[in-house]
């Protein structure tokens, strides 16, 4: 059967709602595939830890850098909520600025991150216990790291003029999978430096 | 008009040139390269499970030495289970989404691409043990410690985590692109509850992937560090555990029982009403009953692990859990036998294909609850009863209803017909020989015969059985020969399909077939869920199939609500593109290093990873998007 045109009143726009576009659910399931990765590292670090018979096998990790690492973490989250509403009303040199500070913050987060790891006397290879620890902060170490690459990219685009008020989904995006990355640290802060000190005894 | 489908031929076509082989995003053709890639893997699965069967005919034969049966069970198992069973229904999925959607393109379509070429890539990584003599070597389960470096020293196992992790990027980005496109790329009206089921089956098992697939991710990525950065996850010794490999690939396993039949089931369930001539009974309970099969599956992994001393307590649970699965199985097969029920079924081969399955389904299903119980597990465990068992399930449940989806669907994809003749010869002669050669193998495990022994003694009451098994093999063998034939004659001889050759209902027998390349010319509008059917239902609501907005405005596409499928939007779709290729090559680059040491070149293969994603999410059109902008 031919097919026959029906004209239209006016031309058909662009998704406005999120729930329209694609790429906003493409983020969203990427951010629950990536979630689920670090529940199961923090299954088996609980698994393991469980059937030890003492857990941590040395004192509970140091919170004298991993604190202040955390703060500095949720600081940068935000300064890119403050960063994208700017974007949202239009201002670029605010969003250009937000995000920039919000990459600093992000490579001195990685930066304490490998003194934390140097000040370590143990290694990866020296018990499981350092396996997990070192395998769970390097996969999040991993993740800060794409998150500012992807930051990165977004601020060039943003300096280009790629973005407006009204179409920015790649800011959006990058922001949602920013304050994930900050969110699972805090999983991962809790897990490795909190719960051992509700049970640890000497 | 046919001004229309010149000017969308003129915007969707691509060339017929080698940029365009490697370029295209085009859904029929990625969907098609899928069903190719993932038959191949099907016979070299097939093939290895011939030797095996060669070997296993006759007590006390030496055909093949302990290490190559080693090899060939692993590989056997890994192939069909990772590179065939779940690619093979992608390539459905991806061919036939967005003709049953109403739309253009899928969600994503360099997505779509690159998860093609990655799972080319990973199938073509896992194959080049072969050609060094290391097939991976330890179980398609592959249990710790007995994959760690010091009881499996060469490369076999490193094969099997690697081509693993790298697999699992492309089922990963595949479900992410079906979900979104499920949830925006619909016809204006189609709401949820007129979605065909196929499609809410891959939904439900696309959902399930983006949370069983890391479990696998972080227990292969836990093997690759014990064995080369010399961690301690899985070794006693140094306070790791090699029940958290169990624990780990079963929480994945489980799930993926369920992501490589539930699509299966959801074929079936589009199958046979067409050949009953009236919509699927109890449509809203088939759709519940998958969806929580797909969440139950969550819940069912420890019935793997029955035999390894957890506490009486879990096994119990995880013992009702499932039995549970039993409700929503009995649910789907119950609505088959009441559309069937008073019907006058034609019995063209794909029926035959789906009646096939029912019986399959519920011999594979009652094997199931059987060992679910657990002093009946005990007695079978690592028994050639539970060998039989997971056939049923997989062969009965995956192989059987892609068999009948491909002799209902391929005339859609070629244009032609395959033989009716032909078709009920394959059918029977798949159905007896697989009767035949796994239905003994129940009686083999009764008798006490364990899987995966190279040899047996004569005496142990297992010749006879095995010997029934291997013929049964052969003539199982010789239906899926029957099936190549068939396709390579229709593609000559094959009567012409037309649009709608089996009468169905659902849009993509709205379109020509083959399909245009932009699948619709207009964009049709959805009242119903049997969108053909409503002049025989007497549906009052009438779809708008061949009348609706043209969109040629570039490749464009309507975007609707996730649940009602209103507020009709538009979308622009990304041109041909080769970034996905160079995507899947730079991971390739950075596997091949990993598995070899060099470390550098994965260094590489990183950096130039890193530049193609860049250039892929580069916009090409920035100058449009400035304006916009100003």
């Amino acid at each position: 059967m031919s097919a026959t045109a029906r004209p239209m009143a006016e031309p058909m726009a662009e998704p406005t709602s999120v729930v329209q576009m694609p790429g906003w659910w493409g983020m969203i399931c990427l951010i629950a595939t990536e979630a689920s990765l670090f529940a199961y590292l923090l299954f088996s670090y609980f698994y393991i830890g469980a059937q030890a018979a003492q857990w941590p096998p040395t004192t509970p990790p140091e919170l004298r850098l991993a604190l202040p690492n955390t703060i500095i973490l949720l600081v940068s989250s935000a300064t890119l909520i403050w960063a994208e509403s700017g974007m949202k009303k239009g201002q670029r040199t605010r969003y250009v600025i937000g995000t920039a500070i919000t990459i600093m913050l992000g490579i001195i987060f990685l930066c304490i991150q490998l003194l934390e790891y140097h000040g370590k006397n143990f290694g990866p290879s020296s018990h499981a216990y350092g396996s997990l620890f070192f395998t769970i902060t390097g996969f999040h170490f991993a993740h800060v790291t794409v998150g500012l690459l992807m930051l990165a990219q977004v601020e060039v685009r943003a300096m280009l003029g790629h973005f407006s008020a009204s179409k920015h989904l790649a800011v959006r995006n990058t922001s949602m999978y920013w304050h994930f990355v900050d969110i699972v640290w805090l999983c991962v802060f809790f897990a490795l430096y909190i719960t051992p000190r509700l049970w640890w005894h000497p | 008009m046919a001004t229309i489908a010149e000017r969308l031929h003129e915007e969707w076509t691509t060339p017929h040139t080698l940029y365009g082989t490697l370029a295209t995003v085009d859904h029929k053709t990625i969907g098609k390269r899928y069903l190719v890639t993932a038959f191949v893997f099907l016979l070299l699965g097939g093939l290895e499970a011939a030797l095996m069967r060669a070997q296993l005919a006759r007590p006390n034969q030496h055909l093949l030495t302990p290490e190559m049966y080693d090899q060939l069970f692993t590989m056997h198992g890994t192939t069909m289970i990772f590179w065939y069973a779940a690619p093979i229904l992608s390539g459905f999925s991806n061919y036939l989404w967005p003709l049953m959607l109403g739309s253009r393109d899928m969600a994503f379509p360099r997505l779509n691409a690159v998860s093609y070429w990655i799972f080319l890539f990973s199938g073509i990584f896992l194959y080049t043990s072969l050609f060094m003599g290391q097939m991976p070597d330890r179980g398609w389960f592959a249990y710790a410690p007995l994959t760690e470096l010091q009881y499996s020293p060469a490369l076999n196992m490193d094969f099997y985590s690697l081509g693993l992790i790298f697999l699992s990027i492309s089922t990963t980005v595949g479900a992410i692109n079906f979900i979104a496109t499920a949830l925006t790329l619909r016809a204006p009206g189609m709401s949820i509850n007129r979605l065909p089921v196929m499609i809410w089956s891959t939904l439900t098992i696309s959902t399930a992937v983006l949370f069983a697939m890391p479990s696998l991710s972080v227990a292969l990525a836990f093997l690759f560090f014990d064995r080369h950065l010399g961690m301690h996850f899985f070794q006693a010794a140094q306070g790791g555990s090699p029940l958290l490999w169990q624990h780990l690939f079963w929480i994945f396993g489980h799930p993926w029982v369920y992501i490589v039949v539930l699509p299966g089931m959801g074929m079936i369930s589009m199958i046979i009403p067409t050949f009953c001539r009236r919509p699927l009974a109890g449509y809203t309970y088939v759709v519940l009953a998958t969806v929580l099969t797909g969440i139950l599956g969550f819940g069912v992994w420890v019935h793997h692990m029955f035999a390894t001393g957890l506490p009486i307590l879990a096994l119990s649970f995880f013992s009702a859990v499932s039995l549970t699965i039993v409700i929503p199985s009995g649910v789907s097969v119950f609505a088959w036998l009441a559309t069937l029920w008073g019907s006058r079924p034609l019995l063209r081969t794909p029926m035959l294909f789906a009646l096939g399955f029912i019986a399959l389904f519920v011999i594979g299903g009652i094997s199931g609850v059987m060992t679910a119980a657990v002093p009946f597990d005990w007695q079978l465990n690592d028994t050639y009863f539970i060998v039989a068992h997971i056939h049923y399930v997989l062969i009965g449940i995956n192989v059987f209803p892609v068999l009948g989806a491909f002799y209902y669907w391929l005339p859609k994809m070629t244009g032609r017909m395959l033989s009716e003749r032909l078709g009920k010869w394959n059918f029977w002669v798949m159905f007896i020989g697989f009767n035949v050669a796994f239905f003994p193998m129940h009686i083999a495990g009764l008798l006490g015969m364990p899987r995966r022994v190279y040899t047996y003694p004569s005496g142990m009451g297992w010749d006879t059985t095995n010997l029934i098994s291997s013929l049964g093999a052969y003539l199982f063998a010789v239906g899926v020969l029957l099936f190549i034939v068939n396709y390579f004659w229709s593609r000559r001889h094959g009567e012409t399909a037309g649009d709608n050759p089996w009468d169905a209902a659902s849009l993509e027998w709205s379109v020509s077939s083959p399909p245009p390349e932009y699948n619709f010319a207009v964009i049709p509008t959805v009242r119903s869920r049997d969108p053909l059917w409503e002049d025989r239902l007497g549906t009052p609501a009438r779809s708008s199939i061949y009348s609706g907005p043209v969109l040629e405005a570039g490749r464009e596409t309507t975007s609707t609500r996730p649940l009602d499928a209103d507020d009709v939007r538009v979308l622009n779709m990304p041109e041909d593109s080769l970034w996905p290729l160079i995507v899947a090559l730079a991971l390739l680059v950075i596997f091949y290093g990993l598995l070899l040491g060099g470390w550098w070149v994965a260094l590489a293969g990183a950096i130039v990873l890193f530049i193609a994603i860049s250039g892929w999410l580069w916009p090409t059109d920035v100058t449009a998007e400035k304006e916009a902008t100003s």
